[in-house]
């Protein structure tokens, strides 16, 4: 078993979240990984990525070869788009159709989503509305988690174990507003 | 023992700490900041009494990681690549007067400038400052040899670096800890002269530095951790130092390629082993993240029979980091079309977020200075440097930590006016204080705007030694108290603000306006706890 995901998304969207879950959950579920992650500068409302790799075997290099890549895990969907040479042929994108307008430039919405399209595995969801029937929109990241959790060789149950994991500190609700809206997440995605 | 998830950085303060860590010395900067971090939240680390705290700037780090290693305890001192500039001074001068207790010299490089002005090698002050350099290619690694750093620092009596890049830097995996040691008790040095370097004994310190390298060389040839890996190939041999070895087990193992490969993790590298790898080849790769340090120094100058290929012939780029597809290409094994980013997708660069206290204060320069024409303000290293994009366009320097104060009093010394410097807080604690000093001695027709949000902030809010403080610091340094004038950059005052600002532009003399709100993300953050 081998998954290479690029998580994408604009810096304070939540990624890096998204990357420590199914981190905690791979690690627990005895797989190797590595996770390269986007400090600094960037996190300022510029364009972020994580690399995340899990495997069965040892995994070498941090960064995923171009056209290797098995998904594009994206909270916004132009960001999901940056991030097509690394995607493998039959590999999935997984994004928010919720766009993130910080740039003068930005373009129409339809225009992206038709780009979305032409890629065959594609899971295209409107995370904020699901995030929000859940409790707030502020766990559309973990939405779009649970829609690629789907796609992914990774139980249900240790990513919600890893939920706790992460969010504990933070108090009960918190763990269990993430953990709705991962499972919300996760039946939109099977309804794709 | 243990096993846990880190970054590379927190892999190396781990390390650190369970090599028997008495004290971390850093001023933050990406990709180095994490190190520190993590051993402020260690339980650990809180439990030994390990010092942490941030230090003003990456000099005084060091040279306060030199006077513990003095006092015969293991500390470290973490920076950024240029922050070592910062810091050459005792870095050079470390290596003269040797180490007591182990020394690390944590440089975390950052190929392709993710969050930098350059992307300068820190391998070239290892090799500068003739220390041993040792280059983790894995979190694993970072852990292992930072544990062996220390042992090496004290068995050469010398300072030892690591070397990481952004990479490796901030990316997790598993590390698998192993026992810790407990910490040197305090004791001087046994020769009490060894860290006075007067001329005449920094002559004999530097011929014993001289006739230490061989050994060095030996050292790194014995630790194992420059290692042949015989491969079943004869064409073709492959050099991998640091980060770049995984590259090429990447690409290895999806091609299918056996290249016998010389993995490289320590300097100064023993030239025997280089020749020999060498010899044994047709052609010779060399894979560095970074400047081409080996492989130039296998070039040479001299016609050679060897083909040597990377960064120097075009092979690999000469610049930006390396990745796996880069590698892949070099060795002539990418196949297919690649496919490209559909042009709809725009460029997003950072910005300032919103409610940030350098945007009021950005637009209340720019109007007060609108009289006088663009191009009199230089700026300085921190999240206000963005207020050089659009929509604020604000300032016309970023050069290096403190410049902005100093490059200010020259353009005023040849007759600018007025000349502005945009200063964050923890920038001028770090390096404006002492250009401020020049300008107050010949009273330079200067304005310095610090825009104080109380916090180092682009490097994620760690605390500044500004804050609460910079009144009395720029009174102290001389500037006149009626020209040391405080305004909140909020859209209300604007009008006052922009009043504030021209009188200061107008005074032919030192000025300074401290700009003072609370970083947004700190706001926050606190709301949230």
């Amino acid at each position: 078993m081998k998954k290479d995901i690029i998580l994408a998304g604009v810096g304070g969207q939540g990624i890096l979240s998204i990357a420590a879950v199914i981190g905690i959950a791979a690690v627990e579920s005895g797989r190797y990984l590595k996770q390269a992650e986007v400090h600094g500068m960037s996190q300022r409302g510029g364009a972020v990525e994580s690399h995340l790799r899990i495997s069965d075997k040892p995994v070498h290099s941090d960064l995923i070869p171009e056209g290797e890549c098995d998904m594009i895990l994206s909270v916004e969907p132009m960001e999901a788009l940056r991030h097509l040479p690394f995607l493998a042929a039959e590999g999935w994108i997984v994004t928010s159709s919720n766009p993130f307008r910080n740039i003068e430039d930005y373009p129409v919405d339809e225009q992206i989503f038709a780009e979305i399209r032409k890629v065959r595995n594609h899971i295209l969801l409107d995370a904020e509305k699901i995030a929000g029937e859940v409790g707030s929109r502020r766990v559309s990241n973990m939405v779009m988690l649970g829609a690629a959790s789907v796609h992914l060789d990774l139980p249900a149950k240790k990513l919600e174990e890893a939920m706790e994991t992460l969010f504990g500190r933070k108090g009960e609700d918190v763990v269990r507003m993430n953990i709705a809206a991962l499972q919300a997440g996760r039946d939109a995605g099977k309804r794709v | 023992m243990s096993k846990l998830v880190l970054l590379g950085d927190e892999a190396v303060a781990q390390g650190a700490l369970d090599a028997g860590l008495s004290g971390v010395y850093a001023y933050p900067g990406t990709p180095s900041t994490e190190i520190t971090e993590y051993i402020q939240r260690s339980g650990q680390a809180r439990q030994r009494n390990v010092h942490a705290d941030w230090s003003v700037n990456e000099k005084t780090a060091l040279e306060a990681a030199l006077g513990m290693s003095y006092a015969g305890k293991r500390s470290m001192a973490c920076m950024k690549h240029v922050g070592l500039n910062v810091a050459a001074d005792p870095f050079m001068n470390a290596a003269l007067t040797g180490v007591s207790g182990g020394l690390l010299v944590v440089a975390a490089d950052d190929p392709s400038m993710h969050s930098s002005q350059n992307e300068q090698d820190s391998r070239f002050y290892g090799k500068f400052a003739m220390i041993p350099v040792l280059e983790p290619s894995s979190q694993q690694e970072a852990y292992d040899l930072t544990r062996y750093g220390f042992g090496l620092s004290e068995k050469f009596r010398l300072p030892v670096m690591i070397r990481v890049t952004t990479r490796l830097a901030h990316s997790r995996s598993a590390v698998i800890r192993s026992a810790a040691r407990e910490e040197n008790s305090m004791a001087l040095p046994a020769n009490l002269r060894q860290f006075i370097l007067l001329p005449a004994l920094a002559r004999k310190k530097f011929k014993l530095l001289l006739s230490t390298f061989e050994e060095l060389e030996e050292e790194g040839k014995s630790s194992g951790l420059n290692r042949l890996e015989k491969g079943t190939g004869k064409k073709r041999g492959v050099i991998a130092c640091g980060l770049a070895y995984n590259y090429y087990r990447e690409v290895a193992e999806m091609h299918r390629l056996d290249d016998p490969v010389l993995k490289i993790s320590q300097y100064p590298v023993h030239p025997e082993l280089l020749r020999n790898f060498v010899n044994a080849v047709e052609e010779v790769f060399v894979l560095e993240e970074g400047y081409p340090l080996v492989e130039e120094s296998l070039r040479g100058v001299l016609e050679s029979r060897y083909v040597i290929r990377g960064r120097m012939d075009g092979a690999l780029p000469r610049d930006g980091e390396l990745n796996p597809s880069l590698v892949e290409k070099a060795l002539g094994v990418r196949e297919g079309q690649p496919v490209t980013v559909p042009e709809i997708v725009k460029d997003r660069p950072p910005a300032l977020c919103n409610g940030c206290g350098h945007i009021d204060m950005f637009k209340a320069l720019n109007e007060a200075i609108a009289d006088y024409g663009p191009g009199r303000v230089f700026s300085d290293i921190g999240c206000y440097t963005l207020g050089a994009l659009p929509p604020y366009n604000a300032i016309n320097s970023c050069v290096d930590m403190g410049a902005s104060v100093t490059m200010a009093k020259g353009a005023a010394d040849a007759g600018m006016f007025p000349s502005v410097a945009v200063i964050g807080d923890s920038t001028f604690t770090h390096s404006g204080m002492t250009g401020l000093l020049d300008a107050v001695l010949e009273a330079s027709p200067v304005t310095v705007i610090i825009s104080d949000n109380s916090t180092t902030g682009m490097t994620g809010g760690q605390k500044s030694h500004a804050t609460g403080r910079l009144v009395e610091i720029c009174g102290g340094l001389g500037v006149e108290k009626e020209h040391v004038r405080v305004m909140i950059p909020l859209r209300k005052n604007h009008d006052k603000n922009v009043a504030i600002i021209r009188e200061e532009l107008a005074h032919q003399g030192v000025s300074v306006v401290i700009s003072q709100r609370e970083c947004i993300q700190m706001v926050r953050k606190k709301r949230v706890s």
